[in-house]
């Protein structure tokens, strides 16, 4: 009885989870324009949609920004880690807060105080400021994941390392990053996928002229907007979902 | 699409940085001991200090100076009683007279007032659901805790702006929530532009933010301690209020941090579900700057928005001294 109330619940609060996701895939097969009305079923939406210059515009600056800003927060970060790791305390303490100031920040402040900077350098905004300001919130998040694993590692490998002949640079790309080869994985997929998903900031550091997708959707909700964007979402919602699986079967493979 | 210009000395200033690290690294990199690792950060310690603390100083140096730079304390004053400036340019004109019929107008610090109250609702809307959602998946009976973990992740990859925009379909006069209701007969009830409507979607899109943390404390707490406390008299209510709860305090503690802060300052949320009838502060601070273009008042309220969330985030960092609250998973 009590498992069955706990197992209710949990799928009440999973329903309210679901319930507009569904309620959008549902009307990206809508026929008809209403969001009210089901007019039957129909691929327009999705044909509408390779057709669509602006969103497919966006759309690729959405994954490319997406893309960039995760292969530059990785390297950085990656090196910053290490950096950190080998400094002296005090250097060190003053680095964990820079890190983590951007965390204590709310995203409508990071934006605003980027395009301030912007403004004050007389840069214009654009698809670079967008990717400058994502690799901005992206590397902390590295950062703080690859440092753990560093802190796991035994400090003894890379110095057994060394007196075996090998030559720091050889050390630290056959030692040291394998060893936190895990971190830096989930440190770049956290950072590609805020980085995917980013609103707030992107709408502060672009030009109307360079909109990424979730620009694109806000300056769209001002006008109605078109299941067009639904079947998007849609579609990149199912490709994620299939990633997951094909993630997760590997995963369990590897196991057994 | 590089519309990027900058200036000249910018351009020489970043291949020095650069030129001059990369021979940091290849000088220690030689050498073969006191090789120093700790030069690795300096990218990103430049980094930092361009992206991160420069534009921090900013805000501050724009919020206490007007548009011609002069320094100033009136984009203080006019957070306080956005009148002001109306009142003083009246009183240049027309004297005091005229000026002290001007009335203090409070819309800054009302609305300022007002997300802090929709943001305390929504984090305790979300505490209140999601504390029981995260000990249930961490109860070891329930075998599904990893899965059920996706299961709150998945939603996410959703986009954010058009989750929002989902919940207008279900919302609407005639959405399908009302045409459930007619079809019951019911007749239609009014559920959008609404506070309830602003909230309902702050606790949808916040709800994951406050579960992960918990559920990350509970499953890291060691599960003989709740059977000790039963073996020991506890029944299940004594047990959950005196061991598991304070063991899930920094979880807690974590988890009314990141539902507070994003709560507090989004503005698409209000815009899309509260229709202009719901002002809530991100939405002052982004009006602020893109429609009224007053980028000193703005950042006066950017400023005074970032020093009361590190108030607060001090006051929560005394119940948790540790800091042990765990992150998003």
């Amino acid at each position: 009885m009590k498992q069955f109330f706990k197992k209710f619940y949990l799928a009440l609060v999973l329903i309210f989870l679901y319930v507009p996701i569904l309620v959008l895939i549902v009307q990206s097969f809508n026929a008809g324009k209403s969001r009210a009305k089901w007019e039957g079923f129909s691929f327009h939406w999705y044909a509408d949609l390779f057709s669509n210059a602006s969103i497919m515009n966006a759309l690729w600056v959405t994954v490319s920004v997406a893309v960039v800003a995760t292969i530059a927060a990785t390297l950085l970060g990656t090196l910053a880690a290490i950096g950190i790791y080998s400094m002296k305390k005090r250097p060190q303490a003053f680095m964990m807060t820079v890190t983590n100031l951007p965390n204590t920040m709310p995203d409508i402040v990071t934006g605003v105080s980027l395009m301030l900077l912007y403004i004050f350098a007389k840069v214009d905004r654009g698809y670079w400021t967008m990717v400058l300001a994502h690799v901005t919130f992206d590397v902390p998040y590295v950062v703080l994941s690859v440092l753990p694993k560093l802190k796991q590692m035994n400090k003894h490998t890379y110095e057994a390392a060394l007196d075996l002949g090998a030559t720091p640079a050889y050390a630290l790309t056959h030692v040291i990053i394998p060893e936190c080869k895990q971190g830096i994985v989930t440190g770049a997929l956290l950072a590609f996928t805020l980085s995917l998903d980013d609103f707030t900031i992107s709408y502060f550091t672009t030009s109307p002229l360079v909109q990424n997708l979730s620009t694109l959707i806000y300056s769209a909700t001002k006008l109605g907007i078109s299941p067009t964007y639904y079947a998007l979402s849609s579609l990149m919602f199912v490709v994620l979902l299939v990633l997951l699986l094909i993630v997760n079967h590997r995963t369990e493979d590897n196991k057994g | 699409m590089t519309n990027l210009k900058l200036p000249a000395w910018a351009g020489w200033a970043m291949a020095l940085g650069l030129a001059l690290f990369i021979g940091m690294v290849a000088l220690s990199v030689r050498r073969n001991h006191g090789v120093k690792r700790s030069l690795f950060a300096t990218p990103y310690t430049l980094w930092m200090m361009i992206f991160t603390i420069l534009p921090c100083i900013l805000i501050g140096y724009y919020a206490l100076t007007d548009a011609n730079g002069r320094l100033t304390l009136d984009n203080f004053r006019s957070f306080w009683d956005s009148n002001y400036i109306m009142r003083e340019n009246l009183r240049a004109v027309a004297g005091d007279e005229m000026a002290a019929t001007v009335a203090r107008g409070s819309v800054n610090v009302d609305t300022l007032v007002y997300s802090l109250w929709m943001a305390f609702l929504c984090t305790v809307v979300s505490l209140v659901l999601g504390y029981p959602a995260a000990l249930f998946m961490a109860d070891r009976k329930m075998k599904l805790g990893s899965t059920l973990v996706v299961l709150f992740i998945i939603p996410m990859w959703m986009n954010f702006l058009l989750r929002t925009i989902a919940w207008m379909s279900l919302l609407e006069d005639n959405g399908l929530i009302n045409a459930f209701f007619d079809w019951v007969g019911m007749g239609r009830v009014q559920l959008m532009y609404n506070q309830e409507a602003v909230l309902l979607g702050m606790v949808y899109n916040f709800l994951p933010f406050m579960v992960f943390p918990i559920y990350t404390s509970l499953s890291k707490m060691d599960p003989k301690l709740a059977e000790a406390a039963q073996d020991l008299g506890c029944n299940s209510f004594r047990t959950l209020y005196k061991v598991t709860m304070p063991l899930s305090l920094p979880g807690v503690i974590s988890g009314i941090t990141m539902v507070f802060m994003p709560s507090v300052t989004t503005f698409f949320i209000p815009r899309v579900l509260g229709g202009g009838n719901t002002r809530m502060f991100g939405d002052l601070i982004e009006s602020t700057f893109k429609t009224a273009g007053d980028w000193n008042l703005g950042s006066a309220l950017s400023l005074i928005m970032m020093i009361l969330i590190l108030i607060s985030l001090s006051i929560l960092r005394k119940a948790d001294p540790n800091g042990e609250g765990g992150g998003i998973i």
